[in-house]
């Protein structure tokens, strides 16, 4: 299942234009692309967030050289012959030429601070970061092998909703990936989406708002409609804040927001927590776990058998 | 045509109808077929004003509905109403999107376009259902979830992928049946069932033709062509396999007779309803989660998977 893939982000857009210096869109200041990138691609003056990437992405959270690419030979298929001034599988060709990517979502296992984790990241890059079959079956195999391994799943969103191209095969991804959300669920592997700048539409309102932990990007747009449809619809001008992750915590529909600077530190911390609940329901076989030396070994074992004992159909974890 | 499109279109110099006419004979060309008639005909018969909405089928199929309302959060939606009623010696949770028939109606209805609370509303009474084994019926006919900054605020997404989830986890049997428009995320938050029927002249897609025309050609005269490229008809989404099933209306459209429509539904709904009570619970929900699997082509090592 799993297949060594190297990350090579030299191919994105943005890193084969000129090296130099890029002005920040928020404060104008000049930044150089060193700096820049020291800092994860985020303004070290007024904290903006350049987007980036998913190849960048898995390279800032993914400890080095332990990403394993999973369904990485997907490809998207042209299910309607979807009729456009251009045929979709060219879109297809020049959204992986330009992303270096093979479609809007890699997805892969991988240590985060030496934590196991299945890690599935969108790009924005690849046609808006839509959602289409290969996004939808993706997103199934990586919470497979998270029920599988029983590695708690990160997924990173960035979106502009279902793929229009592929019809309602893509409408129907959204029940697909909710369908896989209710598994993980029934096998309590925690999941914890982070949400980036743009994640909206049919992502928004499938599995990025089903995440146990949803954590959001300072200054991400996050919406189920996008500013533009509602101001057409309202006739009236929508503030500039409107939908951005601050006005989404106020409102009370994400958990927080990470600068991109922290954010792998924060995965770990409430990944940890999430798994140390259970670690407190199985009781005294917790010290046996923090005296083995593999942070799967006894504790790992104990949930399995709490596990079955709860639910006796519950397949057992493969090795 | 793509070098067409390329083309830096210089002031005074309208390629747009140019475009439009020579994409209209690729369509011809690509897909064997002229650009058919038939296709806008079902989009205005699923948006016909008179046909039947929810509350309809509700007064020709269960005499005894006691309608539900509020989402015990916020407000009632009175885009989505739903109730009890007894059916064929049980009961039943029904569920649907409602239109309104005059303006004042549809002004009070929202056009039928769902904001939260709606959504809410519908995993209270689905969880109710839940709790005491009671089936669930949704009827499907929206234009979708209504884009609102107050809907936005009080979390449209979460609303609709609640739902989502909601569905996915019931241990009763879940029928729905797309009545008229199935518009977007807004109608898929009542779709994940057991079973999903569409009426033969209703339409399911994944964006509205006029929003797609306007992304794609910037006009949304091309609406037509939007349609057909969408594949939007019951027999297109049968044959993608995205409906189990397609029921065909009274003679002319389920506007004609009411009554018949009603029965035409009552009918599908028992012999539905009558396969998936013999199942296991447990087997009925394993085989939804697995339906919905399957939705999606790819193709992997080279392979086309269907
Ligand atoms: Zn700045």
């Amino acid at each position: 299942m799993a297949q060594k893939v190297s990350v090579d982000i030299s191919r994105r857009n943005g890193d084969t234009g000129f090296r130099g210096a890029e002005s920040c869109p928020a404060c104008k200041q000049l930044l150089s692309t060193e700096e820049l990138e020291a800092n994860y691609k985020v303004c070290p003056h007024c904290n903006y967030h350049f987007r980036i990437g998913a190849a960048e992405r898995v390279a800032q959270l993914a400890d080095r050289g332990t990403w394993n690419e999973i369904a990485a030979s997907l490809r998207s298929a042209d299910p309607l012959r979807f009729f456009d001034l251009r045929p979709y599988p060219d879109r297809i060709e020049e959204a992986e030429y330009d992303t270096g990517l093979p479609e809007a979502m890699i997805a892969g296992t991988c240590r985060i601070h030496k934590m196991d984790t299945v890690l599935a990241v969108m790009d924005f890059g690849f046609m808006g970061g839509s959602m289409g079959s290969v996004v939808g079956e993706k997103f199934w195999r990586a919470v497979d092998a998270a029920i599988e391994t029983r590695y708690p799943l990160v997924v990173v969103c960035a979106s502009g909703g279902a793929r229009m191209q592929e019809g309602i095969i893509s409408l129907l991804q959204m029940a697909k990936t909710t369908c896989a959300v209710e598994m993980l669920g029934e096998a309590a592997v925690p999941f914890v989406s982070v949400l980036t700048d743009p994640t909206t539409g049919g992502v928004m309102a499938s599995f990025a708002t089903l995440a146990d932990v949803v954590i959001a990007e300072p200054g991400s747009l996050l919406c189920f409609s996008g500013p533009r449809v509602i101001e057409q619809t309202i006739k009236e001008k929508l503030p500039a804040d409107f939908g951005r992750a601050e006005k989404n915590l106020d409102h009370g529909q994400i958990d927080m927001i990470v600068s991109r600077p922290e954010l792998k530190d924060r995965l770990v911390q409430v990944l940890g927590m999430l798994e140390g609940g259970v670690a407190c329901a199985i009781g005294p076989l917790w010290e046996e776990e923090k005296s083995s030396p593999g942070r799967r070994g006894a504790l790992a074992e104990a949930i399995d058998r709490i596990k079955a004992l709860a639910n006796p159909s519950r397949r057992s974890p493969k090795k | 045509m793509t070098e067409l499109k390329r083309l830096p279109t210089l002031p005074g110099v309208h390629l747009r109808n140019e475009i439009a006419k020579i994409s209209h004979r690729l369509i011809e060309l690509n897909h064997d077929r002229r650009l058919d008639k038939n296709v806008w005909d079902k989009v205005e018969l699923a948006r016909h004003p008179e046909r039947p909405y929810t509350l309809d089928y509700i007064h020709h199929m269960f005499p005894g509905f006691i309608e539900l309302r509020g989402d015990r959060c916020f407000a009632d939606d009175p885009a989505i109403i739903g109730g009890l009623a007894a059916y064929m010696g049980r009961t039943i949770m029904v569920i649907g999107h409602q239109k309104g028939r005059d303006l004042a109606a549809r002004a009070r209805r929202n056009f039928g376009m769902p904001r939260p609370e709606g959504y809410r509303k519908a995993q209270r009474l689905m969880n109710l259902a839940n709790k005491f084994g009671i089936p669930v019926l949704t009827l499907i006919d929206t234009a979708g979830a209504y884009p609102g900054v107050a809907a936005e605020e009080r979390g449209q997404a979460a609303a609709i992928s609640q739902s989502l989830l909601c569905m996915a986890r019931l241990d009763v049997p879940t029928v729905a049946v797309i009545i008229g428009e199935g518009g977007s995320g807004g109608a898929l938050a009542l779709a994940l069932a057991d079973r999903v029927i569409m009426l033969e002249n209703a339409i399911y897609s994944v964006i509205s033709p006029e929003s797609c025309a306007a992304i794609l050609w910037k006009d949304a005269e091309e609406a037509h062509l939007a349609a057909q490229t969408l594949r939007l008809t019951s027999a297109n989404l049968s044959e993608l396999g995205a409906v189990d099933a397609v029921l065909p209306e009274p003679r002319g459209g389920a506007h004609r007779d009411h009554a018949a429509a009603a029965s035409i539904i009552k009918q599908a709904l028992e012999e539905n309803l009558r396969e998936l009570e013999a199942m296991h619970p447990q087997a009925r929900k394993r085989q939804r989660l697995e339906k919905f699997r399957q939705m999606g082509v790819w193709s992997e090592g080279g392979l086309t998977l269907f």
